[in-house]
């Protein structure tokens, strides 16, 4: 018996799909339009540099696990002129307050433990 | 993607590739904003690439200069043929670029038969390593008594990102080289000796702000290393030569192309080098800039072809040669010999 040819490996997040991004705009033009331009604005110099907001939309991207947003702030930060050790320290940031926020909740698991203990 | 190139890509090849990157033709662009095809106006910088060799093998060089590069160097003919038309033509800038400029063994001959016809400012475009090779004693001291300006390239104050680009040590080796020149009284505000930084990305993605890049690289440049330089300017890497050929290996060719074409400036259209330079190869033929000569993309044929037929009634008004690594100067804050060209 043939086996039917293998269905072309598609994976969840592909290079191009961030290009499209705009494309949110189909259903609700008036809610994606808002966000475009408020987004735009958020990295306009302001009291941060563009360079500054830059490194922590880096350390964010890696937070909240977004490979867009990783990809396009990996570029950001270099077109920025940010070292490869001032993105690595953003990460190491991002890793710090992630790591920090699942161990301080160690003080709830005592407070917890504490409470059911003789 | 493309596989990786066997070797230096020849101009008719880059030519082909970048036309088959997948984004619209460089005239194209302009005609979407409405601009009209480039000419060249008076000729304020004349350009002179003496030739390719160079103690360095950098990446991204657009020139494929290095050490092997020892037949394709100006001969002091061309040279005098130079001097010929800066004399007629009396352009405020003669720019040396090469290749190592300083290694050619007419470098210092032709830098002082410029003065002695009293062009306004030469520029040296130098990689500071130079400076330390033995065989080019007192170069730093001659380039400061005749009052060279000094465009200097260091890409980033980050040892790593230099050395990757430019080869194991060159950083290092480019701080000893700035401090030999700061002791020569070169960067100091009231010197009267100009050094100009020269930065290149150093990967595929486009240079930062000017200013902003300026004053981080000067800040981090005295503090770390106690050196000193009057201005920065950032350059876009252009898609040609060994750079493209990079693109090409890393998987980064048509994403880079793209970027440039989606970062098309018109406002940096008006400060293009290609509309006040001529560019002069090793061997006497004339160019719209630097990049064209390395793609082999000759002035239009309605002007002077050669250093050696100069005409300076043909040159003024000729139609600027452009293809699609013409993008390089237009995207984002546009880039040139010069540096951004929006403020």
């Amino acid at each position: 018996m043939n086996l039917p040819p293998l269905e072309p490996t598609v994976t969840y997040y592909e290079d191009g799909d961030l290009a499209k991004f705009p494309a949110i705009g189909t259903e609700a033009p008036h809610l994606a339009d808002a966000f475009f331009a408020w987004y735009g604005k958020v990295f306009d110099d302001g009291e941060l540099t563009k360079r500054e907001k830059a490194l922590i939309a880096l350390a964010v991207a890696h937070a909240v696990k977004c490979p867009y947003c990783i990809d396009a702030y990996t570029a950001g930060t270099l077109e920025q002129g940010c070292t490869r050790g001032e993105q690595m320290e953003a990460v190491h940031v991002a890793a710090a307050i992630t790591g920090g926020a699942v161990l301080v909740h160690g003080v709830q698991m005592r407070k917890r433990a504490d409470q059911l203990s003789m | 993607m493309a596989p990786p190139p066997a070797g230096p890509l020849a101009p008719a090849q880059q030519l082909r590739l970048l036309g088959d990157a997948g984004v619209p033709p460089f005239a194209e662009h302009l005609a979407r904003h409405a601009q009209p095809a480039l000419v060249a106006g008076p000729t304020t910088v004349l350009q002179i690439n003496v030739g390719k060799l160079c103690n360095q093998r950098c990446r991204h060089c657009h020139v494929d200069a290095g050490p092997h590069q020892t037949v394709q160097n100006m001969a002091w003919p061309t040279f005098q043929a130079c001097l010929d038309v800066a004399t007629r033509l009396r352009p405020p800038i003669v720019d040396l670029t090469g290749g190592a400029p300083e290694l050619n063994p007419h470098f210092r001959r032709f830098v002082l038969a410029l003065r002695e016809r009293g062009v306004p400012e030469i520029i040296d475009r130098c990689n500071l390593t130079v400076l330390l090779l033995g065989g080019q004693d007192g170069l730093g001291a001659f380039l400061a008594q005749q009052r060279v300006h000094i465009v200097a390239s260091l890409p980033a104050v980050d040892a790593g990102q230099t050395d990757t680009q430019r080869g194991d040590g060159v950083f290092a080796r480019s701080i000893r080289g700035l401090r030999l020149l700061n002791d020569l009284g070169y960067g100091h505000a009231d010197s009267g000796l100009r050094l100009t930084l020269m930065s290149n990305p150093t990967g595929a993605f486009l240079p930062p702000a000017q200013a902003g890049a300026e004053r981080r690289t000067r800040d981090l440049l005295a503090r770390r290393h106690g050196v000193v330089f009057n201005d920065l300017i950032g350059l876009t890497n252009m898609p040609i030569s060994r750079f493209l050929e990079y693109l090409i290996a890393s998987g980064n060719y048509r994403a880079y192309l793209a970027k440039l074409s989606a970062a098309f400036n018109p406002a940096a259209l008006a400060g293009l080098m290609c509309r006040n330079t001529l560019s002069v190869g090793w061997d006497g033929a004339l160019y719209d800039c630097d990049f064209n000569q390395m793609l082999e993309l000759p002035v239009a044929p309605t002007a002077s072809r050669t250093i050696f037929a100069y005409d300076q009634a043909l040159m003024d008004g000729r139609a600027i040669a452009t293809a699609t690594h013409c993008l390089g100067c237009t995207a984002g804050q546009g880039s040139g010999c010069g540096g951004a060209t929006v403020a």
